[in-house]
């Protein structure tokens, strides 16, 4: 049985997104493709974006990788990495989910009440189509095998 | 100055998407219209020619801040029309993840979408900086509340345990146990809450309302009791349609309720606690004493109290029916189909939120109709603004925009759940 302890010291990868809502799944996507692979020491969930539910699934690990979509008007698949320990999250980073308060607020809602995790990674991926229902593109679900590999580089 | 005009195109912290316009002549407040124009989403058509079973289900689609809500009012409201009745534990355990929907949308509201508002700070984010103990309360009381609704209703947005006559699957006293001590916490920080909200600073403004919300022969109102109001109204919830009217306003996609022949009327925590103070647990009404006008208050601004308030009670609710609880022999009501419509409202953390339904012999839906409570505050929040404005026109523009926004979220509006954003304008000619 995993303790509170050990969950702290694990690595943990958040995937947040909607799966009803075509490219915005791409970081659930990538969780579940960690959750496959069954690594030892790295737990990965998935969160529809809930800031509250972000800021406590910050606390759990020393090491977090948050995936989410991006929908920044650039090309679709482009991959962006930003290490949040050191820098500040852009306000409108991720796509417009109808909330005010989304992945970045909840980060930057962390970091003042000096709660990050001790390294806190970002990944974001350009997403082509957000409509109702649609499934993941073919280009974004090769980004998201991208990011992938470059998890399991870093993790 | 006489002419002036103010365009502020993001108006954050509330739920949904929507716009204010208001129009200013010569130094006289000539327009107010709270804009809502979200796609309708046509829930109602939708659910023709569904089985009863699935009307929680599909209406808890309609909003994830208060999804309980919505399956709380669509299984009142059906099993009226089936002519069956929830009682002993299940009817219980129905308040119990209701106490959770509460706390973790009143939490919400109060520390992360309000509190900055009377703090002077642009977001939940600046306030966090200066202080951070508010915040964490605010976050730690808002997860009690999802952990409630994740037990009972097996995940914490958009539930899918209730049913129609109770649950699919109910808890043992051990599970509901940690919950408990959780909540203990909870309470304490709840009567901290009441404590910081009761000292922020309150704009000298009060309005004779119509106050309208459940009360019940014994209880704060959740699911149950007639339709009550500080002018002399008082009808069973069937005669909701009989005193209610819907409208449509080019300017809303949302629809805007009325009570027939007396205008606009005030729904939420403020006609609650107006309505039903004698009902709050003691501790509750302790708070409430030593925080707010009581037992009536009639500031809208001091809804974060009364929310406050509300929140020690649902956390006093909640340990009080985490105490008796036996688990029930069934986790369902037995239900044959039949013909017939049914009526139901409950008390959404925003205000009342009525459901109607007729079924076919099959149990298919044939009709429905859902009034929730933002449709409802509609007006009174286009009333509050007209009020609210004359002796503020000398403002600058900028603290002027705010106070109105700040006056919109008195009422925790929830536009997704009538129809997302809201930009504001105010035109001065």
């Amino acid at each position: 049985m995993t303790t509170a302890a050990d969950e702290k010291t694990s690595t943990l990868i958040i995937g947040v997104g909607n799966g009803w809502r075509g490219d915005d799944a791409v970081g659930l996507v990538v969780a579940r493709r960690i959750q496959e692979k069954r690594l030892p020491h790295v737990r990965a969930i998935e969160q529809d974006g809930n800031p509250s539910a972000l800021i406590h699934a910050l606390q759990e690990a020393h090491a977090v990788f948050v995936i989410d979509a991006l929908q920044a008007g650039a090309s679709p698949g482009r991959i962006v990495r930003l290490d949040a320990s050191r820098e500040p999250i852009a306000r409108d980073f991720g796509p417009s989910r109808g909330h005010s308060f989304g992945v970045a607020q909840a980060i930057e809602t962390a970091r003042a009440l000096n709660q990050l995790p001790e390294r806190l990674i970002v990944y974001g991926i350009e997403g082509k189509n957000f409509a109702l229902g649609a499934p993941v593109s073919f280009e974004i679900e090769q980004a998201a095998e991208a990011v992938l590999d470059r998890l399991l580089q870093e993790i | 100055m006489k002419s002036r005009t103010i365009k502020v195109d993001n108006l954050a912290r509330v739920e949904g998407e929507g716009a204010l316009r208001i129009r200013i002549e010569k130094d006289k407040v000539a327009d107010v219209k709270f804009v809502i124009f979200e796609p309708p989403r046509f829930f109602e058509a939708l659910l023709r020619g569904r089985h009863y079973s699935e009307g929680p289900d599909i209406t808890a689609r309609i909003c994830g801040i208060c999804p309980i809500a919505y399956m709380m009012s669509a299984a009142h409201a059906l099993e009226d029309a089936l002519g069956i009745q929830v009682g002993g534990p299940l009817r219980a355990l129905r308040r119990l993840i209701y106490c959770g929907e509460w706390i973790e949308s009143h939490a919400l509201h109060i520390y992360l979408l309000h509190a900055p508002d009377f703090l002077g700070y642009e977001d939940a984010i600046q306030m966090a900086k200066d202080h951070p103990a508010a915040v964490q309360r605010g976050l730690e009381l808002k997860k009690i509340g999802n952990e409630i609704v994740t037990l009972l209703g097996g995940r914490e947005i958009h539930p899918i345990n209730p049913c129609v006559g109770g649950f699919y699957k109910t808890p043992s006293k051990k599970e509901l146990r940690p919950l408990a001590e959780r909540l203990k916490w909870g309470r304490e920080a709840a009567l901290e809450t009441v404590r910081f909200a009761a000292q922020l600073p309150f704009p000298d403004f009060e309005r004779d309302y119509e106050f309208v919300a459940l009360r019940h022969p014994g209880e704060y109102p959740f699911n149950e009791g007639r339709l009550v109001s500080n002018k002399g109204l008082d009808i069973a919830v069937s005669e909701f349609d009989d005193h209610f009217a819907e409208e449509h306003a080019a300017h809303s996609t949302s629809l805007r309720a009325e009570h027939k022949g007396h205008g606009a009327y005030h729904v939420g925590p403020l006609a609650r606690y107006n309505l039903n103070f004698d009902r709050l647990s003691a501790l509750a009404q302790e708070a409430a004493r030593a925080a707010a006008p009581a037992p009536q208050c009639r500031n809208p601004f001091q809804s974060i109290i009364v929310r406050s308030v509300e929140t020690v009670w649902a956390c006093d609710e909640a340990l009080r029916i985490i105490e008796q609880y036996e688990p029930p022999d069934q986790p369902a009501v037995e239900i044959q189909p039949r013909a017939g419509t049914g009526h139901g409202c409950t008390e959404a953390p925003r205000g009342i939120l009525y459901h109607r339904y007729t079924l076919d012999e099959r149990g298919l839906i044939a009709n429905a109709k859902i009034v929730p409570p933002t449709s409802q505050n509609q007006k009174i929040i286009e009333e509050d603004l007209r009020h609210f404005l004359p002796d503020r026109l000398h403002l600058p523009i900028d603290k002027l925009t705010w106070q109105c926004e700040q006056a919109i979220r008195n009422y925790d509006p929830c536009i997704s759940c009538s129809c997302h954003f809201l930009r504001l304008h105010i035109d001065r000619e």
